[in-house]
C-alpha cells in the first residue's frame, strides 16, 4: 500500500516536472516558430539562439515587485491564478501518454478533464472581478462567457467519438481505435473539437478576452510578477492539455508503428502544439459577435447534427 | 486506519470547514468560492465511496456550472455597488429548511435503509463501473422522467430567453 502510494507520488512528481519544463519551452517555441514565420529571428540573445530565454524569463517574473492593487480584493486576488493553474495541472493526472505511463487510471477520464476544466474557468472570472478596475472585468466576463459556450461544443464534438468507443476511460478509448483513428470516422467532429478548443483556449484568432486595443489585457490586466507567470503557465499547460485530450480522442494516442508509444504520443502532440501556433500566425482576431455566431449558430447545430448522424450510423452498421 | 479511511476523514473535515466557511463569510463571492472547495470536497469523498461518476458530475455542474454561474450574477447584477454583503434575513427559513434535513439524516441513519445501500456503488464499480450501469438504468427504467426533465428544462431555457428578450424590447 505503502509502496503504491510512493509510485504514483513520483509519477505525479515527474509529469508535472516535465509538464512545467515543456511549458516554459512551449513559450520558447512559439516566439521562434512564429518569428520565422513573420521573416524574424525570434529571442537570440540568451544562450545559443535564445534557449535559455524561457529560464530567464521566469527568473525575471520571479524577481519582480508583487503589485496587488489598491481597490482588488486581496484574497481573490491571490486565490484565482493558483485555483487557474492548479485546475490545469491536476488534468494531466488522467492523461494516459503511454498504455502504462500515467499516474492514475480513471474510469471518467473524459468527464474527470471536463470538470476540472470548467472549474478552472471560474478562475479567470474571480481574477477580473478582485482586480478592482474596468478592463480585467470586462476582461474577465468575456472569457467566461466565451468559455462556458465553447465548453458545450467541446463536450457535443467529443460525444461522437464516447458513442464508438463506448467509454469514458482515456485507456479504452485508445484502445478502441487500434485498427483506425476515430479522425477517420469522426472528421466534422474532429474540426469541431478543434475549433471550440481554440476558443477554449482564449487563442488567436479566439482570444477575445484580451484583445489589446479593446480591453488593455484582460482579465490578468492588473496581475505582474509571479501571479501573471500563474496565468500564463496555466493557459500553457491548458494547450497541453488539450491537445493530449486530441491526441487521445481523435489520433489514436500512444498508437504508431515502430517507435515506443510515448514518443508517438508526443509526436502527436507537437504536431498539434505546432497547429494551434501557426494559427496565431496566419488569422486576424474575429469581432466578438462574430465569434458568438460561428459558435451558436454554426458549431452547435453541426456538433449535434453529428451526433445524430454518428447515432444512425452506429444503429444500421 | 486504511487510506481510504484517512482521505475521507481529511475531506470529511474539510468539507465541513468550507460549508461553514460558505455560511459565515460577508461578501458573496467569496461564500461562492468556498462553495467550489466545498464542491470540490465532497466529490472527493464520493471518490473514495466509488461512486466516480456522481463525483465528476458534482465538479461539472456544481462546482463548474452552478458556482459559475451565480459569480455571473453577483458580478453582473450589483458590478457596480462596491460590495455584495450576505446578510441573515431569511434564517427563520433557513432554520426549518435545516431541521427539516436533520430529521431526514436521522431517520435514514436509524432505519436499516443506510445499511442496505451503503455499498452499492462498491458493488457496481467492481461489476464494471456505474457510469454503465447510471446509462442503462437512466434510458430504460427511467426515460421517461428522464424525458419529461429533459423537456421541463427545454422549456424553462426558452422562457427565460423570451422574458429577457420582451423587457429588452421595451
Amino acid at each position: 500500500m505503502a509502496q503504491e502510494l510512493v509510485l504514483v507520488v513520483i509519477k505525479m512528481i515527474v509529469v508535472f516536472a516535465v509538464a512545467l519544463l515543456i511549458v516554459a519551452y512551449l513559450t520558447y517555441f512559439e516566439r521562434k516558430i512564429i518569428g520565422h514565420m513573420q521573416l524574424r529571428l525570434g529571442p537570440m540573445r540568451v544562450g545559443p539562439h535564445g534557449l535559455l530565454q524561457p529560464i530567464a524569463d521566469g527568473l525575471k517574473l520571479f524577481v519582480k515587485e508583487d503589485i496587488v492593487p489598491h481597490d482588488s480584493d486581496r484574497w481573490t486576488f491571490y486565490f484565482a491564478p493558483i485555483l487557474n493553474l492548479v485546475c490545469a495541472l491536476v488534468l494531466l493526472a488522467v492523461i494516459p501518454f503511454s498504455y502504462n505511463f500515467m499516474v492514475t487510471r480513471l474510469n471518467i477520464g473524459v468527464l474527470y478533464v471536463l470538470s476540472l476544466a470548467s472549474v478552472g474557468t471560474i478562475a479567470l472570472l474571480l481574477a477580473g472581478w478582485s482586480s478592482g478596475s474596468k478592463y480585467p472585468i470586462m476582461g474577465g466576463l468575456r472569457s467566461a462567457a466565451q468559455i462556458f459556450s465553447y465548453e458545450i461544443f467541446l463536450g457535443f464534438s467529443i460525444m461522437g467519438v464516447l458513442m464508438i468507443s463506448g467509454s469514458l476511460d482515456l485507456v479504452k478509448i485508445v484502445e478502441a481505435q487500434s485498427k483506425v483513428w476515430n479522425i477517420v470516422y469522426q472528421p466534422v467532429a474532429f474540426v469541431v473539437y478543434v475549433i471550440a478548443a481554440l476558443g477554449e483556449l482564449n487563442r488567436v484568432p479566439f482570444d477575445l478576452p484580451e484583445a489589446e486595443n479593446e480591453l488593455v489585457a484582460g482579465f490578468h490586466t492588473e496581475y505582474s510578477g509571479f501571479k501573471f507567470a500563474y496565468f500564463f503557465l496555466a493557459e500553457y499547460a491548458n494547450m497541453i492539455v488539450v491537445s493530449c485530450m486530441a491526441v487521445i480522442l481523435f489520433l489514436g494516442g500512444w498508437k504508431g508503428p515502430v517507435l515506443p508509444g510515448i514518443v508517438w504520443f508526443l509526436i502527436k502532440m507537437c504536431a498539434f502544439f505546432y497547429f494551434f501556433i501557426w494559427v496565431r500566425a496566419t488569422f486576424p482576431r474575429y469581432r466578438y459577435d462574430q465569434f458568438m455566431r460561428i459558435g451558436w449558430k454554426i458549431m452547435l447545430p453541426i456538433a449535434l447534427a453529428n451526433i445524430v448522424v454518428t447515432g444512425v450510423v452506429m444503429m444500421l452498421v | 486506519m486504511s487510506w481510504s479511511q484517512l482521505f475521507f476523514y481529511v475531506f470529511a473535515v474539510l468539507a465541513v470547514i468550507m460549508s461553514l466557511m460558505v455560511v459565515t463569510r460577508r461578501k458573496a463571492v467569496h461564500s461562492a468560492i468556498f462553495l467550489i472547495l466545498a464542491f470540490i470536497c465532497f466529490a472527493a469523498t464520493y471518490v473514495i465511496m466509488n461512486a466516480e461518476l456522481l463525483a465528476a458530475i458534482q465538479v461539472l455542474v456544481y462546482a463548474g456550472g452552478v458556482v459559475g454561474l451565480i459569480i455571473f450574477v453577483i458580478m453582473l447584477v450589483k458590478a457596480e455597488e462596491d460590495e455584495v454583503k450576505q446578510t441573515h434575513g431569511q434564517w427563520i427559513i433557513a432554520a426549518f429548511v435545516a431541521l427539516l434535513l436533520v430529521v431526514e439524516v436521522a431517520f435514514v441513519l436509524l432505519s436499516n435503509l443506510a445499511q442496505k445501500t451503503g455499498g452499492l456503488a462498491a458493488k457496481m464499480a467492481q461489476a464494471g463501473g456505474n457510469t454503465e450501469a447510471v446509462g442503462v438504468v437512466l434510458y430504460t427504467k427511467y426515460l421517461f422522467p428522464f424525458e419529461v426533465a429533459s423537456i421541463l428544462l427545454l422549456a424553462a431555457m426558452i422562457g427565460a430567453i423570451v422574458l429577457a428578450k420582451y423587457k429588452l424590447e421595451r
